[in-house]
């Protein structure tokens, strides 16, 4: 069984925590800094398990971690689970996020939490492995998005476009768009939040 | 009226949602705290409203606030409020909601279950998906017993998805609500055969789960797991049902010897490392629970499986496969040494030290040498310090089974640096030179170098550093001074100024050593009938260097170091008289210290008429206060305690060698200004002696008497016993190895010594815990021969 899944930055900040077993929420955090201290000290070589820490179950479960770029994707498991298993399962899970969100980056972890916890929710379900072949994750997300954006329909027009705006960062557009011969200069616009 | 509700729309249009919110926590850094309870407030505005859009927006946001650390669970209503929207998408946020922050006391959980059990029978599947999954998080064993019969019947679903999911979350319903695992154990059997592989995935892991909580009741599907296992192409199954074989073997032999050829099949057809290592644990686990050797059969795997082993985490596991065979089949494992060696080198400092583990297991008398020397050369080698502490510890366990090569390699693990294990490593070589007899020469003329080179080690003062092993260096120059080639050599290294800048401990042991050295030097050189200036400038080289130690802020080195210098002045004196004092010298520190096994006091016998358990003194009244009655049994129980731990201090000595220690620790006594003498007619004995004696004492006249109550001691005496228990207690470690046998008619007297020549009485840091000790056989007379008893 899967006791936790974290994800957290090179600094120790959350970026996504789902505990299967109740702890309080101080206890989540203190875990989540003593997974952090954990997992941060290992050199980049060397295996990829190690003992989970004291509040978490101590020597009786493992930390699976991979290391990808800024981020820590961290399975604590107990001994039934293949710890070689659970690594292929981060990697599954790793992809299908980029699949969703297309080259997935932390950005996207950080804004998106919830799209993530859905896609996570496909794939672990009460500390137990449901499904672990991408396709079928991706098929089953998407139905889920499709029947969200049909609900909010035309009344969830506006609050979109809100959104959109306020998520258009017009600093950071190119000043100059080539396309083939045509060059269009773009004005500097004042972001407004 | 209406502007209300124009108003109250455009307001929700500027209702921060998810993003905005966490955008603006980035920008608020240096105020977090202060704007998070501003959101807060917000939100709380946001539930009291009735539209169930704006309350999802709101439950979303609680959501992420919870995984920053906030508690949220006074909106725990609002979140059942959000779960019974008929909307998925609302319903979605609520039921996540409730699966981060919803526990067994949560109270309002009560009232979902009909709200579950409407989504359970949703026509759309994925309310019921939703539903499912939220609830295998906080379901409580009351939602389980009120849900199960409608979970079992999901199980039958058409949709595949909903099966999956149903199946998957029985196992948590059992784990809450037992007795629903009866009349759904069927239907659970049957989705091992369902035609989708996802349901037949969930159905697997579900009974594996159980089984390993409860193998005794699963062995019945052993047959159907193992066609499940031949059929299978999906690795997880294979992976969870091997895993469950493992658990079964122990319980089922038989099935052990059929699982051994489909597991070899699988080991060499896979491509999957994760289900590779899975089957060679597993053959692994049936062959050791088989035991009928088949040794080769292991050997022949392991090789397979090293040859795979490019990536760390496979050598890793590798590894850790290997140590569990070693513990019942050493033989197969030894012919790996070489790989095991080599992973040593590897990059990995966890898999170094399960390599390090496994070679320490792996150690035999004909291979320790080769091992040790491999291991001496990485040490070199290595970097990294808890490593390189393993490796030592290691080496030093491995070595303390061949005495001869260790004192060398302990000398040679001296030079290294930066080791925390100086201290280990002190002990040991004082344990080898004590014991063994036959290589206290060998180790004597090594420490003499290390004495020589002392000012290599000298820059590392760190507690425990390498610079401990001085400690024991000095003390074995000291001890077995007769082995020395060179005794003046070795004194004039042990007084060097450079000494000071070791720590107090050490430099206690190498003056007083120097004591003992001075005896063996001034011995041979008044052996020889050539000049006495010889042995003169002996002693005016520890006049000249001793005073550096007088000064020194600690106080044992200060004590000692004073009363040597005055003994050797006076020494001198009698030197430029001629006399020959060699012999009294050396009769400081005459006898020989022997190892006492820790269980020796226990066979000392109780002499008759002393009652251990009887108070010495009147018990206090009960019209003492507490705290008077306390301290005084306090003291009287330490003071009991003392007397003891005093009694047996014995050595098998004859009489006329206690004749002398006794002239002598009275001599002792008289050089002591703080000792209270117990009638001043003995005295007059002390004047017999001859030499020491006549140094001038000088005698404090106390009006107050320093006597602890009831007990015939000095108060200077428990005091000097509370120092050194409390350095015995820093010191365990050397205690363990030091035992040395004292004399009982000594025991508490020299206790009362302040220090400086108590010649048995070597160091307090020597002492062991003399509870522990083991008498040796004879040592009856000298209770009764010590008159002050």
């Amino acid at each position: 069984m899967i006791k936790a899944i974290l994800i957290f930055n090179n600094h120790g900040k959350p970026r996504l925590s789902k505990f299967y077993e109740h702890y309080s929420e101080d206890t989540e955090q203190q875990i989540i800094r003593e997974t952090f201290h954990l997992v941060s000290k290992r050199d980049e070589n060397v295996c990829n398990f190690l003992e989970g820490g004291m509040l978490i179950g101590g020597s009786e479960n493992k930390l699976i971690y991979r290391h990808y770029a800024t981020l820590y994707f961290v399975f604590c498991v107990d001994s039934s689970e293949s710890e070689l298993g659970i690594l292929g399962l981060i990697q599954v899970f790793v992809e299908t996020l980029d699949k969703c969100f297309e080259n997935v980056c932390e950005l996207d972890l950080i804004f998106h939490v919830d799209k993530v916890h859905n896609i996570l929710a496909e794939m672990v379900m009460g500390g137990m492995v449901l499904e672990t072949n991408m396709n079928e994750i991706i098929t089953q997300v998407d139905a889920q998005n499709k029947m969200e954006k049909s609900e909010a329909g035309i009344a969830g027009a506006p609050a979109r476009a809100v959104s959109a705006v306020k998520n258009m960062n017009l600093p950071e557009m190119p000043r100059n768009i080539n396309i083939g011969d045509i060059s269009i200069k773009v004005p500097n616009l004042p972001s407004f939040k | 009226m209406a502007l209300k509700i124009v108003k109250g729309s455009i307001d929700r249009m500027f209702d921060k949602n998810l993003q905005d919110l966490v955008r603006g926590i980035r920008n608020h850094k240096e105020d977090e705290a202060k704007y998070i309870s501003t959101c807060i407030d917000e939100i709380k505005q946001e539930l009291k409203q009735d539209n169930i859009a704006v309350k999802a927006n709101a439950v979303c946001k609680l959501t992420y606030l919870q995984m920053l650390g906030y508690d949220v669970s006074w909106a725990a209503f609002n979140i059942v409020e959000v779960m019974s929207s008929s909307k998925f998408t609302y319903k979605r946020i609520g039921y996540l909601a409730a699966s981060q922050c919803f526990h067994e006391s949560t109270d309002v959980i009560m009232l979902t279950t009909n709200q579950i059990r409407k989504d359970l029978s949703s026509p759309n599947q994925y309310d019921t998906g939703v539903a499912l999954t939220g609830l295998s998080c906080f379901v409580t064993p009351d939602l389980a017993r009120d849900l199960a019969n409608d979970i079992m019947t999901l199980m039958s679903h058409t949709k595949p998805y909903i099966r999956k999911k149903a199946v998957l979350i029985m196992y948590k319903v059992f784990l809450k609500y037992p007795e629903s695992l009866r009349p759904a154990f069927p239907r659970l059997k049957e989705k091992l055969e369902d035609p989708d592989p996802g349901v037949q995935s969930a159905a697997v892991n579900v009974i594996c789960e159980l089984a390993r909580r409860n193998p005794k009741n699963y062995l019945s599907l052993a047959p159907l797991f193992f066609k499940l296992m031949t059929s299978s192409t999906n690795n997880w199954v294979l992976i969870k049902i091997i895993k469950l074989f493992g658990a079964l073997t122990p319980l089922e032999p038989r099935l052990g010897k059929k699982l051994i050829e489909p597991l070899t099949n699988l080991i060499h057809s896979t491509s999957a490392m994760s289900l590779l290592y899975e089957c060679v644990n597993t053959v692994i686990a049936v062959l050791i629970s088989l035991s009928s050797g088949m040794p080769n059969h292991s050997a022949s795997i392991q090789v397979s499986f090293s040859r795979h082993a490019h990536t760390f985490s496979l050598k890793y596991l590798g590894l850790l496969a290997m140590s569990k065979i070693l513990k019942t089949h050493p033989k197969s494992v030894q012919s790996h040494k070489d790989l095991i060696l080599q992973c040593l080198d590897d990059k990995d400092e966890s898999i170094r030290l399960r390599a390090l583990d496994l070679l320490y297991g792996m150690v035999s008398k004909k291979n320790l040498m080769e091992i040790v020397k491999k291991l001496m050369l990485h040490v070199d080698k290595a970097e990294g310090t808890t490593y390189r502490d393993e490796l030592l510890t290691k080496i030093i366990d491995i070595c303390s089974q061949s005495n001869y090569q260790y004192i060398s390699i302990l000398v040679e693990l001296t030079r290294l640096e930066g080791t925390r294990h100086g201290h280990l490593i002190a002990s040991q070589m004082l344990d080898v030179a004590i014991r063994v007899k036959a290589i206290r020469a060998f180790a004597v003329a090594q420490m003499a170098t290390l004495l020589d080179n002392a000012h290599l080690l000298t820059g590392n003062t760190q507690r425990n550093g390498i610079c401990e092993v001085l400690y024991a260096a000095a003390w074995i120059c000291g001890e077995f001074s007769e082995h020395l080639e060179e005794p003046m050599a070795t004194l004039e290294a042990m007084l060097r100024p450079k000494v000071a800048t070791l720590p107090g401990h050490i430099q206690a042991v190498y003056v007083q050593n120097a004591a003992k050295l001075f005896a063996t030097v001034l011995r041979g050189q008044e052996g020889a009938p050539a000049d006495s200036t010889v042995a003169q400038e002996t002693s005016q080289l520890l006049i000249d260097r001793l005073p550096l130690f007088v000064q020194s802020s600690n106080l044992e080195v200060q004590e000692r170091a004073s009363c040597i210098l005055q003994l050797v002045k006076y020494i001198q004196k009698l030197q430029q008289k001629d006399v020959e004092v060699a012999e009294e010298v050396t009769a400081l520190f005459a006898g020989e210290l022997n190892p006492v096994a820790p269980k020796a006091q226990k066979k000392v016998p109780v002499p008759e008429g002393l009652d251990l358990d009887v108070w010495i003194n009147e018990p206090p009244s009960g019209s003492e206060s507490e705290d008077e009655g306390r301290k005084s049994k306090g003291k009287a129980v330490f003071a009991k305690d003392e007397s003891r731990h005093t009694k047996p201090r014995y050595t098998e000595v004859d009489e006329k060698e206690l004749a002398k220690r006794r002239e002598v620790r009275k001599a002792e006594q008289a050089n002591n200004p703080f000792y209270i003498k117990a009638s001043p007619s003995s005295q007059k004995v002390y004047q017999d002696g001859v030499g020491v004696e006549h140094i001038p004492v000088v005698q404090i006249d106390l009006s107050v008497p320093l006597k602890v109550p009831g007990m015939p001691m000095s108060d200077q005496y428990v005091k000097l016993e509370e120092e050194r228990r409390e350095r015995n207690k820093a010191d365990k470690k050397k205690k363990k190895d030091k035992k040395k046998r004292e004399k009982g008619e000594k025991g508490r007297r020299r206790r009362g010594d302040s220090g400086p020549e108590s010649e048995e009485d070597i160091t307090p840091a020597h002492m062991v815990d003399i509870v522990t000790e083991e008498m040796p056989e004879s040592r009856d007379n000298h209770i009764r021969s010590d008159p002050d008893l």
